[in-house]
């Protein structure tokens, strides 16, 4: 991390993702201790690792019923068998969150755009933006999953699809749209008004004004809150699971789990879910770093 | 786009009132400007020069009194702002330059945008103010990559690219290192030159005297003394401005 000070008034307004930035080398914050320490310090966090895990398994070990447990939840021969299968199921997930993802982003910034309206005559479209957003934010996704996916093809309306997945994949758009509205919406609130000073008085009208200086400016500044929105909505769509008869991963797990009476094949399915998770989350973890390192550091040119 | 103005005034300020909540920051401005005239507006922070040129741009709607520009009231209900903020330009002291775009696309946005100018057009446009003020070599650059001096110089740029018939100068040397003012002052002087009608609210007393037609001094809201820079500056009337004067001279400021 660069030295503090500098003192400067303009800041540079680097933004995460930002290509212009640097290659700057981000700093983690748990391996960061331990380069400061040197080699004493490597040797004590590894003693310190295997003693605690080892004391860990031997708790866990030591019980009674740990042998019927291991054969329950860690058979290998049954990995090795529901695997396959749950891998190949796990693409319907990856399918399902990548098709909810892209309405969401688009739907979401709709909702943030029109609750952040100015004055009296936008008024009733700033109210049914946050209608929206405490509706959909005030009740679990998986009761909005249930009623959309059961309600909606059981009115059996004339031209509207019927197919429960169908309808659970726009339940988890409508639900996350809300939450990733504020995310949104904190990041048009935090473009300076200088910045919309600036356009208007060039005689760009408020949409334009909107368009190419407040949004582009927000979009950069909420990555990392977006990607934690990612990172949810991938693990949320183990929810489809409970409303469909197509199996996606979680599914496949469960009925594989009802064929041999072993949980293996959950550990399976929660192992994909963590593949995808645990590299965007440390992305999320590297971007904030990186944005902490840049204001904190007074970004030199 | 300029309008004939034989007998008129550019700008007219007619009793404006601009209050921020019950803080009323203007409180009764007359002032009316030539074409080609070059006002220069001094006084204290807080004296009221920003929101005067504010109001004149239209991003602070005034509060009673009126204002024309070219025989317009601009302050009249139902008037286009978007097409009266074309023809004036605005300066501020903190730049504001959009700091996700290029110089060039800071300059081009506007002309493609509003003035609905092609590319090629907008473009041709800016590198020749780019050129004529010596930034064309930073037109890919990112604002931040210049310095405090360069980024006021593409902000000045920018507001000329829409060919103002007027600029509204904010303080536009206060943010600067010492060592930057005089480019940013230089090019305001070719400006004036050049025949642009201006508006400038500044701290740099020597430049005032030497660039403007006229100087205004602001205080608590009202214009409190105007006339030109040589009367204002050696020979103030009121005991405020000659206050405001001394404790400028004592500041080392002029």
């Amino acid at each position: 991390m660069a030295s503090g000070g500098g003192g400067e008034i303009h800041r540079a307004q680097y933004l995460p993702g930002d290509p212009r930035l640097p290659e700057g080398r981000p700093t983690s914050r748990i391996l960061a201790p331990l380069r400061a320490e040197g080699a004493r310090g490597v040797a004590l966090a590894v003693m310190s690792t295997v003693v605690v895990l080892g004391l860990l398994a031997w708790f866990v070990v030591r019980s009674e019923n740990w042998p019927v447990v291991r054969e329950a939840f860690f058979n290998w021969t049954e990995f090795k068998d529901t695997f396959p299968e749950i891998v190949r199921r796990f693409g319907r997930n990856v399918q399902f969150f990548l098709i909810a993802e892209v309405f969401i982003l688009a739907l979401a910034l709709l909702l943030a755009v029109m609750r952040s309206l100015p004055g009296p005559v936008f008024f009733p479209i700033r109210v049914m933006s946050i209608v929206y957003t405490d509706l959909f934010r005030g009740v679990p996704t998986v009761l909005i999953v249930y009623l959309l996916a059961f309600g909606v093809p059981s009115l059996r309306l004339p031209g509207v699809p019927n197919d429960p997945a169908f309808w659970a994949v726009i339940a988890l758009i409508l639900s996350y749209s809300a939450y990733v509205s504020e995310v949104y919406r904190a990041g048009i609130e935090s473009v300076h008004p200088s910045q919309v000073a600036a356009a208007r008085s060039l005689g760009l009208t408020r949409w334009t004004t909107l368009r190419h200086v407040v949004i582009p400016q927000a979009v950069r500044r909420v990555i990392p809150p977006l990607l934690n929105d990612f990172v949810a909505l991938q693990k949320d769509t183990a929810l489809i699971a409970f409303v469909v008869a197509v199996p996606e991963a979680f599914k496949m797990a469960q009925i594989q789990v009802a064929a041999d009476f072993n949980y293996t094949p959950l550990l399976g399915a929660a192992l994909l879910f963590l593949l995808i998770t645990v590299p965007l989350t440390r992305t999320v973890d590297w971007l904030i770093g990186r944005e902490r390192g840049r204001r904190q550091g007074g970004g030199g040119l | 786009m300029s309008l004939s103005t034989a007998n008129g005034s550019a700008v007219r300020l007619e009793g404006v009132h601009k209050s921020f909540g019950k803080l009323e920051v203007l409180k009764g401005i007359d002032l009316a400007v030539a074409e080609h005239e070059v006002i220069c507006l001094i006084g204290a922070s807080g004296s009221g020069k920003s929101t005067l040129l504010r109001c004149v741009n239209l991003i602070e709607p005034v509060d009673a009194g009126r204002i024309v520009v070219h025989r317009e009231e601009i302050t009249a209900v139902g008037v286009d702002v978007n097409r009266i903020r074309r023809s004036i330009g605005i300066v501020f002291q903190s730049f504001n330059l959009f700091p996700h775009m290029t110089v060039l696309r800071n300059i081009t946005l506007a002309p493609q945008k509003a003035l609905k100018l092609s590319k090629a057009e907008a473009e041709a446009r800016a590198i020749e103010l780019l050129e004529r003020f010596g930034l064309a070599d930073k037109r890919n650059e990112y604002p931040d990559r210049l310095s405090g001096g360069q980024q006021q110089r593409a902000a000045i740029v920018r507001a000329l690219a829409m060919q103002p018939d007027i600029m509204l100068l904010d303080e536009v040397t206060s943010a600067l290192d010492p060592e930057l003012v005089a480019e940013v002052l230089n090019v305001i002087r070719e400006l004036a030159a050049g025949g642009m009608t201006m508006l400038i609210a500044t701290h740099e007393m020597g430049f005032a005297r030497d660039i403007a037609s006229r100087v205004c001094f602001l205080d608590a809201g009202v214009i409190l003394e105007e006339g030109p820079p040589a009367q204002i500056f050696s020979a103030p009337r009121e005991a405020r401005t000659q206050r405001f004067l001394q404790s400028i001279i004592e500041a080392g400021r002029m």
